[in-house]
């Protein structure tokens, strides 16, 4: 049901009644390893090259997600997933392997929660009794095809962030046991002009203020009604403009409940520089890490706001700005 | 940032544009050219010591020793990049490691690595000068855009 401008409240609460969240060694070094369901040790996963290793990322992620539920890939109605890679190819040939009616989308970074903003609609509407949702990245694969080498040594700025190798699913059903989808908050595209591939997050701040603004207005709810409040790849940077931004606007965040999830994921000794990003970061810390705590009964209410740039290769070559996008969704435990 | 680029941003944009600005962190300039001029100097003085390596031990002139001084460093190189620790060291030092001849290298290597999933025509032929590609057709172009001046100074009579 449409509330205010661009939000959607799902009457019917669809249930998230499973997730996995798959990565790689450096995710396996980070600071939340314990809640991905597998690691890699093998940035290839054992396949010959990084485009197969996110693919096999995003299916290992799929089929965890389906094996909890004790369901088999023939119950699922519709999967829904995006990723980074030109033609969302990571996605695709997923959907080829589980054989589910499929719709890819592209959202950037913010796949994961468009996915799973479009997917609980579709419950709610009662047009599917079982969605899965997804998103994957690989960091060699997107410092591939939107920057350099992986080998190659150039010196990355302070405002860089590190790609996430891994991937994240989630299932939702109509009912069941577990933390239900109550609302979300589709984002609009925001650009400010600012064309540096290098600094993501400043770039993405703004589409990220937008939509909780958005979020909060068209529900009617102060920010303390949520136990956390996380972006999705913001990095220190984008986090602490997209503060300081809604705080110039009148909209307090307390800094106890706002975090970030490209923050979460990694140590602060891990050489990432700004923090983590990819469609990756905001997939696997919700549908782990986040799920995790909530299950456990350390978190009740919590709202992701996963961010995406919208540039391409080629766009940022012929010297276009980036524009940016932010979906949030709320994930409640009943 | 340049006032023709400023133009075009609406007013809205050029002030996120300093809020943003005013909460990056700078690189520090300073620390970057002390590493750089600390790399970038021991890969030359290691290049110096090959030269004369080869000059008192295998019979090298002091003109023909760069050849093979400038092939060890290239092979160190691309042994760096394919082992994965070229661009290690380059996060630290920065520029030191792009301007010497070992920073050409693993350019050229890096790309080759990268682009074998596609095969060795369409992926290594194809991309190996995706990075130094540039270098070339512009190194060359200069070369001879230089040579050029030279000679028509040399004609008219000077020098």
């Amino acid at each position: 049901m449409l509330k205010g401008h661009q939000s959607w409240i799902f009457n019917s609460k669809p249930v998230i009644i499973s997730s996995a969240a798959v990565g790689g060694p450096f995710e396996a070094e980070g600071a939340i390893s314990e809640d991905f369901d597998m690691l890699h040790q093998d940035i290839w996963l054992g396949q010959d090259s990084f485009e197969k290793a996110e693919k096999k990322l995003l299916e290992q992620a799929c089929e965890i997600s389906i094996q909890k539920a004790n369901m088999k890939k023939e119950d699922i109605d519709f999967f829904i997933s995006g990723d980074l890679m030109n033609q969302i190819i990571s996605s695709s040939f997923t959907a080829r392997t589980i054989g589910a009616p499929y719709l890819g989308i592209f959202g950037a970074c913010s796949s994961s929660m468009e996915g799973l903003a479009i997917g609980s609609l579709l419950i709610d509407s009662k047009s599917a009794n079982y969605v899965l949702a997804g998103a994957s990245s690989h960091n060699g694969s997107v410092e591939k095809q939107f920057r350099y080498p992986t080998e190659y040594g150039s010196q990355k700025p302070p405002t860089a962030q590190w790609t996430v190798t891994g991937a994240g699913a989630a299932l939702l059903a109509k009912e069941g046991k577990g933390p239900r989808v109550t609302s979300a908050t589709i984002g609009r595209v925001i650009d400010m002009g600012l064309s540096d591939p290098f600094n993501m997050g400043a770039a993405m701040a703004p589409a990220a203020v937008d939509t909780i603004e958005a979020h909060f207005r068209d529900l009617n709810i102060e920010p303390s009604y949520y136990d956390l409040i996380a972006t999705g790849d913001l990095g220190t940077i984008g986090h602490q403009i997209t503060g300081d931004l809604l705080t110039d606007h009148g909209l307090h965040i307390p800094k106890d409940i706002f975090n970030d999830c490209g923050l979460l994921i990694y140590k602060k000794e891990q050489p990432v520089i700004a923090g983590g990003s990819g469609c990756a970061c905001s997939a696997t810390v919700t549908y782990g890490h986040l799920l995790n705590r909530m299950i456990k009964g350390e978190l009740n209410r919590i709202l992701v706001i996963a961010t995406g740039a919208l540039l391409s290769p080629l766009s940022y070559q012929q010297k276009e700005s980036i524009p940016c996008i932010a979906h949030a969704v709320s994930i409640e435990m009943s | 940032m340049s006032s023709k680029k400023n133009k075009k941003l609406t007013p809205t944009q050029q002030k996120y544009q300093a809020f943003a600005k005013a909460r990056e962190p700078k690189p520090s300039v300073l620390k970057n050219c002390f590493k750089a001029f600390l790399v970038g100097g021991l890969i030359c003085t290691f290049g110096q010591v090959l030269q004369m390596l080869y000059i008192k031990y295998f019979n090298f002139t002091e003109d023909t020793a760069g050849d093979p001084t400038v092939a060890t460093l290239i092979i160190i190189t691309v042994l760096l990049t394919g082992f994965g620790v070229y661009d290690h060291i380059a996060q630290w030092a920065g520029a030191g490691t792009i301007i010497p001849v070992t920073g050409f290298a693993n350019t050229v290597a890096s790309a080759s690595i990268e682009h074998r999933s596609e095969g060795f025509v369409l992926g290594v032929g194809s991309n190996m000068f995706k990075l130094a590609g540039s270098v070339i057709a512009y190194g060359v172009f200069s070369a001879f855009v230089v040579t050029l001046i030279k000679v028509t100074i040399q004609a008219l009579g000077g020098i």
